[in-house]
């Protein structure tokens, strides 16, 4: 493992039925997430997908590419953008891509994640620190 | 209106323990669409040096939420919750929470600030099994838009 390597990276579609679906699996029932009336009328542009959600999808990219998630020590991300959720088919799509970003003396490595919708980016500093 | 900043250094003992299930993994490494065998599959967990099936990285946030919403919603703390989104997540673990694990969440308010016109509130949950033993650090802020921001 180098610096600079990069991370296979990964394209993910979120639909309005994966919001409901996240939303009972992870206990979150803000109707921002799922309610196109009431998302407006907070001053949203749409339903947007809960940001643990986009967050859980970005750390694919280190966990797929680990193979044990179990090596993930340290995962952290700012929500700096909300990712609309059109009721269409497509859905909205998440971009993500990583690279190695340091290697610490004490066998951590840092990787730096991109993450984007739309063509720009909803995740602020989204970072993983692994055992190598 | 700013919060009342004396609500920093307050913690949350557990209410109740959380029992990590098999089920409850599968159900969330389905909804966030991820196939990792060691979320669905004893063996291949075990292969991996889980005593069972581990829980995806971001699953602790079942807990989690479940706390961040009863300290918000404290009339005391006077939070504005239509107001109030997530500003930053992060976890940091000692190991990961696996099926079978009876978890622990301690709350604690690090710290609350009023900055150009919006509140701030960093919270911190330490989580731990049965026996106290560490498993993951949560740490979220929160921000609650002021009136005019």
């Amino acid at each position: 493992m180098n610096v600079g390597d990069e991370l296979p990276a990964l394209e993910v579609r979120i639909t309005r039925d994966q919001l409901v679906r996240y939303a009972g699996a992870a206990l979150d029932f803000n109707p921002i997430h799922w309610n196109e009336a009431f998302a407006k009328e907070v001053g949203l542009p749409d339903v947007i997908a809960h940001g643990m959600l986009t967050m859980a999808v970005a750390g694919r990219v280190v966990t797929d590419w680990l193979g044990d998630p179990g090596r993930l020590v340290d995962f952290s991300a700012r929500f700096t953008r909300p990712v609309a959720v059109p009721n269409t088919p497509e859905g909205a799509v998440v971009e993500i891509t990583g690279k190695v970003g340091a290697l610490q003396d004490d066998g951590i490595a840092r990787i730096d994640l991109v993450v984007k919708s739309d063509g720009k980016t909803v995740l602020g500093k989204p970072q993983a620190l692994i055992r190598v | 209106m700013p919060l009342d900043e004396s609500f920093t250094g307050r913690v949350y003992p557990p209410q109740t323990s959380y029992e990590v299930s098999r089920e409850k993994i599968r159900e969330f490494a389905d909804a966030i669409g991820d196939q990792n065998p060691v979320y669905r599959d004893v063996e291949a967990a075990k292969a991996a040096g889980h005593p069972d099936v581990i829980a995806p990285p971001t699953f602790l946030t079942i807990i989690n939420l479940a706390s961040i919403n009863s300290i918000v919603m404290d009339p005391e703390l006077g939070l504005d919750y239509s107001r109030m989104v997530h500003g930053d997540q992060q976890f940091s673990y000692t190991r990961p929470a696996h099926a079978g694990d009876e978890l622990l969440l301690t709350t604690h308010i690090d710290r609350i600030m009023f900055r150009a016109g919006n509140d701030f509130i960093n919270l911190r949950a330490e989580i731990t099994d049965a026996d106290g033993g560490h498993i993951a650090t949560t740490r979220a802020q929160l921000v609650v838009r002021g009136e005019n921001a």
